[in-house]
């Protein structure tokens, strides 16, 4: 099992998602630059944070046509497990693996701060050994994490259950002072509709120790792990 | 000598149904300093291309869909000039 840490120019979390694999869950992880043509050897693939190729244009606008990311729309179109984390969230709406955008918060500030999120879903490769409606802690750093679709796509992503996260207080409710940038509907992350493609603005590579205030994004890459092992036949 | 460029204007505007809290921002900014009739502001983008001769306007269209805007969140307008003194 081999798990890929993408870096682009002004990636931040690279560093942050490759130890939380490696130093976390002691699993082999290694970064694969924005210019490589192909994931081929690797059976996850996990977009970091940042500011790839300095948020010119828009957030991920130009980090989608990198050959990278080219070659993970096409594994991911082929089943394997993707995850895109801050940038790599918009980096993968961007691309169109995921449906919707992310524009900038409604306060106009920049958040930085722990949220509380619900688990909406256990049926994807990173919340597979999460109960739904389970609570995670972890923090939020970004200025442009304001989840938008148009309310067609918002009712295929319920109906579906291609929600994965949402933000909400302390009790499990999603109410508007837990929603840290006027994302709709407090979705906080999604999945594709094959359910291997899911994208998030929170940070679990940022919380995956106790000295990191959580260990609950832990779980996430837990989840994957466990699933890459069992989808290996002896 | 310059010769004939062609010069391409894109315009990039947040569509209506996307809140635009930098537009309010802005708004609200004019309103402080005097402007007080101002009713709305909206923020977008403006690109300036300049060729050596004329693109494919297919190609353009495709370009400024796919990567200049975001057609989930943004609508572009596409102006042509002839000459770059124009």
């Amino acid at each position: 099992m081999k798990i890929a840490v993408i870096q682009f120019p002004g990636s931040n979390c690279d560093q942050d998602c490759l130890r939380a694999l490696t130093d976390g869950l002691r699993v082999p992880a290694e970064y694969l630059w924005h210019k490589e043509t192909s994931v081929f050897g690797f059976d996850a693939v996990v977009l970091p944070g940042g500011f790839s190729y300095g948020d010119y244009l828009r957030c991920g606008a130009i980090a989608r046509f990198s050959p990278i990311v080219k070659a993970i729309v096409r594994a991911a179109n082929d089943g394997m497990p993707v995850i895109g984390i801050c940038n790599g969230f918009q980096i993968l709406c961007e691309a169109g693996l995921l449906p919707g955008a992310l524009i900038r918060n409604q306060s106009l500030h920049f958040v930085c701060q722990p949220v509380w999120l619900r688990v909406e879903t256990g049926e994807t490769p990173f919340t597979a050994k999460l109960d739904k409606e389970r609570l995670l802690r972890m923090p939020v750093a970004h200025g442009e994490g304001s989840y938008f679709a148009e309310p067609a796509t918002l009712a295929t992503l319920q109906s579906k259950r291609q929600v994965v996260f949402r933000y909400v207080d302390e009790s499990g409710k999603s109410t508007r002072e837990s929603n840290p940038n006027g994302s709709v509907l407090n979705i906080a992350g999604i999945c594709n509709e094959a359910r291997n493609v899911v994208g998030m603005m929170p940070h679990p590579d940022r919380a995956w120790d106790r000295r990191l205030g959580s260990e609950d994004g832990k779980l996430l890459f837990e989840s994957l792990v466990g699933k890459l092992e069992s989808a290996v036949i002896p | 000598m310059l010769g004939t460029l062609m010069k391409v204007h894109v315009i990039v505007m947040p569509k209506q149904s996307v809140l635009d809290p930098q537009g309010v921002a802005v708004r609200n900014a004019l309103k402080d300093v005097g402007l007080d009739t101002v009713e709305s502001v909206r923020v977008g983008k403006f690109l300036e291309l300049e060729f050596r001769s004329p693109p494919a306007e297919m190609k353009l269209e495709e370009v400024c869909r796919d990567l200049l805007s975001n057609p989930v969140i943004e609508d572009y307008t596409i102006q042509y000039y002839s000459r770059a003194d124009s």
